[in-house]
């Protein structure tokens, strides 16, 4: 029982980028964009915190600075499938090579040069705790995926801005004939994902491993795109199914090395769950009519309004 | 006869012969040596330690050759498009630095006879394809002999990335000089499937320090997981391939540093001599080409003066650290007492000593 505490922390760390990434893809996909480059944003976001956390030492600077460089790489891919109308599939794909190769580009003079952790939002009274730093030992981005989780629910919920951004993903055509910005509503959607994508990016230099490396979000980019059809486009259900992912990646870990109880389930196992779990819910969600039908009806088709 | 580069050029159609010319053209002029990495020289570990070692070459020998490399080279067909290409330019001597590229290596060195390739850590010789290797496993027990006399949960750890023999060797020498300290001493290695995911060596460093292991080794290509032990304060770990005291100062004890240049220089010597053959070398220490970084100033006097005794003893050869009797995990004896263990069974080991953990 004691590992309880130890893992939820290591856990929480985990999660977040993942929930902060998966956020930001869900808003751009309700509004009908489909894009696939988080990965790449998420890079240009870390490379961009870092740097900013190098020169300066404010880490709030820094997640600053790595929104701006994920909605910067953003607005590529929003001009190419938004005003071009490129495909959205092929464009997001390029945009997460090209992030990768720039990050690395631009990393290249930082590779052996070290940072300081962003440190606890809360005192150290209760950020230590040996109890309490549980609930209160991270730092801001923690809070700020769980209080995003909050707002972008009630914005596509209970908003006026919120309905039009979903109209334009059911039925672009229709908001259009309505007087509605397709295309500006998309690029404002599309912006916000890669600011979102931007600051987990960030987490990682800030909160996980205060160094930059090449590639260092390897993958969690694709598997916040995949959650985001794993949580049938529902911000709650994002929260629950970044932190089952981010349970399982922990557990694999301290299963592997092995505490008593935890290495009851054997490592590959945890390994093999996050894969087991998706393929679970997507049978579930299939199952079940209601939910089968909640992707947005637009996603992933360029807009061509006939005049 | 001498041909220029642009004559060179200009025949770029006869692509076929330009080695054969190339040949000719380049030999009474500076012996051109090409490298290939499989990671970027910024990784502050293994590749940027093979590039050190080109930068050591051209200084030492500086006029005398023009080094060139390429970064990034993907093991398999396009490793042989790079290869190729570096042949064709007239590099007369190749270094392949990483095991995955072997194949390529064998194909193209049977298509250029008068070059001479080297590969780093591979098996597979011909008439002008060389290995070289380095015995890291010497720095492990360096490293084995600190961590029994500093850890104080006789815990340590070893964050590998895939169980290949180079890092089974690695967990063996530091669980097998530990335990000369501290019999109770134990290894738990925990392989996490990358050579490079920071975020998860963090993780793992994470789970094992939450689970009682005070000294954390790993095998990995970056400095993720000793930015953890200085984090959290526990005694310490060890940097690998590069000096990473930078990233943990108080947690790095000392580092197991690569240093090729002196074999690239040996080799380079030989081509421009023409007295190179296809060699088979694994040097260590003694040789300094597995180099100990500067000992961590908060270890004590009397176990610095172990680990120096356990350096030097391998470097004037009175210390084999695989040396009987050595028991399995299982308890099986595998090693007869006073015996050394052969390279061969060194190169495919695949069992681990008394005192480390089953990777589950």
């Amino acid at each position: 029982m004691e590992m309880l505490i130890p893992i939820i922390v290591t856990l929480v760390g985990a999660a977040t980028p993942i929930l902060i990434a998966a956020l930001g893809e869900l808003v751009a996909e309700k509004s009908g964009v489909l894009n696939l480059g988080v990965e790449g944003m998420m890079l240009v976001g870390a490379i961009a915190g870092f740097v900013a956390q190098f020169y300066t030492g404010n880490p709030y600077l820094a997640l600053l600075c790595g929104a701006f460089a994920g909605a910067a790489v953003s607005l590529i891919f929003a001009f190419l499938t938004l005003s071009l109308s490129a495909n959205q599939t092929a464009t997001g794909l390029a945009l997460t090579i090209f992030g990768t190769g720039l990050s690395a580009l631009a990393g290249a003079p930082y590779s052996a040069k070290p940072i300081a952790l962003m440190a606890p939002l809360f005192p150290d009274m209760l950020a230590r705790d040996p109890f309490w730093r549980v609930l209160f030992g991270y730092s801001f981005p923690v809070y700020f995926s769980f209080f995003m989780v909050a707002a972008i629910w009630w914005f596509l919920k209970r908003t006026r801005t919120g309905l039009i951004l979903r109209a334009v993903g059911e039925n672009d055509h229709s908001a259009h004939s309505i007087g509605y910005s397709v295309v500006g509503v998309r690029y404002a959607a599309v912006v916000f994902g890669g600011a979102m994508a931007g600051i987990a990016g960030a987490c990682f230099p800030l909160l996980l491993t205060p160094q930059w490396a090449e590639s260092m979000t390897a993958g969690r980019g694709w598997i916040a795109v995949a959650l985001v059809v794993f949580a049938s486009w529902r911000p709650l259900r994002l929260l629950a199914g970044a932190y089952l992912f981010g349970l399982v990646m922990t557990m694999e870990l301290y299963a592997k090395a092995g505490g008593g109880v935890l290495a009851i389930i054997p490592s590959e196992l945890w390994a093999a769950l996050p894969y087991l779990a998706t393929i679970a819910v997507l049978v579930l969600i299939s199952l079940r009519r209601d939910a089968s039908t909640n992707a947005p009806a637009c996603l992933g088709k360029p807009f061509m309004p006939a005049n | 006869m001498t041909l220029s580069r642009r004559d060179i050029l200009k025949i770029g159609g006869a692509a076929a012969a330009l080695p054969l010319l190339g040949g000719t053209a380049f030999a009474q002029e500076k012996l051109k040596v090409g490298f290939i990495y499989v990671g970027t020289i910024n990784d502050n570990g293994y590749n940027y330690g093979h590039n050190q070692g080109r930068i050591f070459l051209q200084d030492a020998l500086g006029d005398a050759v023009e080094t060139t490399y390429v970064e990034n080279v993907p093991e398999g067909p396009d490793c042989e498009r790079v290869l190729r290409e570096l042949a064709q330019q007239g590099n007369k001597l190749i270094f392949a630095t990483s095991f995955g590229f072997g194949d390529a290596v064998i194909k193209v060195a049977a298509e250029f006879p008068d070059v001479k390739f080297e590969h780093a850590t591979g098996y597979m010789k011909a008439d002008n394809v060389g290995l070289y290797n380095a015995r890291f496993y010497e720095g492990r027990a360096v490293c084995g002999t600190i961590a029994g006399h500093l850890s104080k949960t006789g815990k340590a750890a070893y964050i590998g990335s895939f169980p290949i023999p180079e890092v089974v060797m690695g967990i063996n020498a530091l669980a097998l000089s530990g335990r000369r300290i501290n019999p109770a001493f134990t290894v738990k290695p925990v392989y996490i499937s990358t050579w490079n995911d920071p975020a998860k060596e963090g993780d793992a460093a994470r789970a094992l320090i939450d689970q009682g292991v005070d000294i954390i080794a790993q095998h990995t290509d970056g400095p993720a997981a000793l930015q953890v032990a200085q984090e959290r304060g526990i005694v310490g770990g060890f940097g690998q391939g590069a000096d990473m005291s930078a990233f943990a100062p108080e947690a790095q004890l000392t580092a197991i540093i690569d240093h090729w240049g002196p074999h690239y220089v040996n080799s380079a010597k030989a081509v421009i001599a023409g007295t190179w053959t296809a060699g088979d070398t694994w040097e260590g220490l003694k040789e300094e080409v597995v180099q100990m970084g500067a000992y961590n100033k908060k270890i004590p006097a009397d176990v610095v003066a172990d680990a120096e005794k356990i350096r030097t003893g391998q470097i004037d050869g009175s210390f084999k650290i695989f040396t009987g009797p050595i028991k399995d995990n299982t308890g099986a004896e595998r090693v007869a007492a006073g015996v050394a263990m052969t390279d061969a069974e060194l190169l495919s080991m695949d069992w681990y000593v008394e005192g480390v953990g089953q990777p589950v």
